[in-house]
């Protein structure tokens, strides 16, 4: 590997919708409290620790803006769960970051025990509401009234590569990938044009190309820079502008795609970036076209379709991986990246048993031509909305799904599995595996450190800086022959 | 060089679709869209009452 590249440790973060219905004072922060309380039980009492996180540092150098520390440090309810993941409230949503993965096959299933979580939780408060009310969680971005909310994609990334270079390729490709990362949705937002269905929850609500922004006028490229991690070594990039997704193929593509981009990247494999004049009308644009056929203005002259674009630096991520000795699950990346464009550019709805976008705009169609609805019946947006609920009973993914029509990476027993167990090759590891056998003496976690109480005077902090240590196999004999925390403690040498 | 790669990714594209039909969760493209009529009818089973008054209040705060 080449110097230069760190290896791509990932995750995804996960606004959820939430509603009440037929609560007459429903209130969404109040409601998305509960929710994380209700779940977590026992680890429900240990707290996430504030210390180190600065969300206001900008990867471009420009140092602090206080403003963005308000989104943060709310006082609401903010846990960690035995899977290694965080489970809280923001911004009036319920929102849960997975664990650190050690690659995106693993990150697709963590990605999908958060649904899992979200639908548990939900069961959880249900049963103690009154008769009448129900609770309905979506894993969507948009109300479709011009509020969004975000589902964040997290890589760990070399700093040696100039943040520059980083935004001079990822415009183009964060533009155009949504052709296979979007969850699709029944009109437009946010002052753009109206359309009957584009392919992107969120493509409506990009206005900047780069900026500190994640509420207000959000950038294709979000520069907020915390690492987490040793912040002399690495970056994590911070990606805001995906949709949320239900698929497991599509989710492990999604990642898959962005993590080898980054490699290949980082070792300097995608020759020159390919510039688009408008990086901010193309992302709309191409998501108002479902036939895929715009072409998008280049700097300098020319155009080109997000497919194309796409083709392109699938090729050099391919040429890259294939240089380098790509294992099995990032040729699984590569197989299923290559045949998602090359249906998509046969016909768009032949890939509707792998894409989000697809298969709504495959149902959809299906109940236009079965009760002869126009695009504007309520109908037809309650349908894209159910699509998203994370009840499995509710969820039209999910009876899609069931009856065999979405292809499935993982079994519903990996997915319970990741809901209560962390990853093993990262320090989420570390973190799950503390909580689920010292739940009392863990006073509150984080990302890069665990604060346990082990009777004594003072606190002990262990920090967790580098995301590859505290895995099963430095750490898990140590957690398994400890009797207590303070054990364990004193087994790691903590202060 | 570009365009004789994609052919090369192409050929091999459609002999792992060969191969893995028998993989996959339904045969034909037909077979899909058939299923899909039949499971219209589940999916009125399980849909929201009141779709317009269900859309109309969905109204999320807005998020990052």
């Amino acid at each position: 590997m080449n110097p230069g590249r760190v290896h791509k440790v990932l995750g995804t973060e996960t606004e959820f919708g939430i509603t009440i219905r037929n609560q007459p004072d429903f209130n969404p922060v109040l409601a998305s409290s509960r929710v994380v309380n209700a779940y977590a039980g026992t680890s429900s009492r240990i707290e996430w620790s504030f210390e180190d996180e600065a969300p206001g540092r900008d990867a471009r150098g420009f140092g602090y803006e206080p403003s963005a520390a308000a989104d943060f440090d709310t006082g609401l309810a903010n846990t960690v769960l035995t899977n290694g993941a965080r489970f809280y409230v923001d911004h009036a949503h319920p929102e849960y970051s997975s664990p650190e993965c050690y690659d995106p096959l693993e990150a697709a299933l963590y990605d999908k025990a958060g649904e899992l979580v979200l639908a548990r939780a939900a069961r959880a408060v249900q049963a103690a509401l009154p008769d009448g009310e129900r609770l309905l969680i979506h894993k969507n971005n948009s109300d479709g009234k011009g509020n969004s909310y975000g589902a964040h994609e997290n890589v760990l990334v070399s700093r040696r590569v100039p943040f520059g270079d980083l935004v001079a390729h990822l415009l183009g490709f964060l533009a155009t990938r949504q052709v296979f990362t979007g969850s699709g949705k029944v009109g437009a937002e946010n002052g753009r044009p109206r359309v009957p269905f584009q392919i992107s929850q969120r493509a409506d609500f990009f206005e900047e190309e780069v900026g500190l922004e994640t509420t207000l006028k959000r950038p294709i490229v979000n520069t907020r820079d915390e690492p987490h991690a040793d912040p002399g070594s690495y970056r994590r990039l911070h990606v805001i502008i995906g949709d949320a997704t239900r698929s497991e193929v599509q989710t492990f593509v999604k990642l898959g795609s962005l993590a080898m981009f980054l490699a290949a990247l980082e070792d300097g494999a995608l020759g020159d970036p390919v510039l688009l004049a408008d990086p901010v009308e193309s992302v709309w644009r191409i998501s108002h076209d479902p036939s895929l056929r715009h072409a998008v203005p280049l700097d300098g002259g020319g155009t080109i379709t997000a497919l194309d674009l796409q083709w392109r630096y699938l090729e050099a991520v391919a040429a890259h991986a294939e240089a380098e000795g790509a294992d099995d699950i990032h040729r699984r990346v590569l197989d299923d990246w290559e045949s998602i464009l090359t249906d998509l550019e046969a016909d768009p709805l032949s890939t509707a048993d792998r894409l989000d976008w697809t298969a709504k705009l495959r149902l959809l169609e299906g109940y236009r031509d079965r009760d002869g609805l126009g695009w504007k019946d309520p109908k037809l947006r309650l349908l894209d909305l159910q699509y998203h609920d994370v009840e499995p009973a509710r969820g039209l993914y999910d009876r899609l799904a069931a009856a065999g029509t979405m292809r499935r990476v993982f079994t519903d027993d990996e997915i319970e599995r990741a809901a209560d167990e962390p990853p093993e090759r990262t320090r989420a590891y570390f973190r799950g595996r503390c909580i689920a056998r010292f739940p009392g003496d863990v006073v509150a976690a984080n990302w890069d450190s665990m604060i346990f109480d082990v009777g004594e005077d003072s606190l002990k902090r262990v920090p967790m800086m580098e995301p590859l240590r505290g895995g099963k196999d430095r750490v898990g004999d140590l957690i398994a022959a400890a009797g207590t925390a303070a054990d364990l403690v004193k087994a790691l040498g903590g202060d | 060089m570009a365009e004789q790669q994609r052919k090369q990714r192409k050929q091999r594209s459609d002999k792992r679709a060969d191969e893995a039909v028998e993989d996959e969760p339904t045969g034909s493209t037909g077979e899909i869209t058939e299923k899909i009529d039949d499971l219209l009818d589940e999916i009125d089973s399980v849909l929201e009452e009141n779709a317009e008054e269900f859309v109309k209040n969905y109204v999320q705060k807005g998020g990052q």
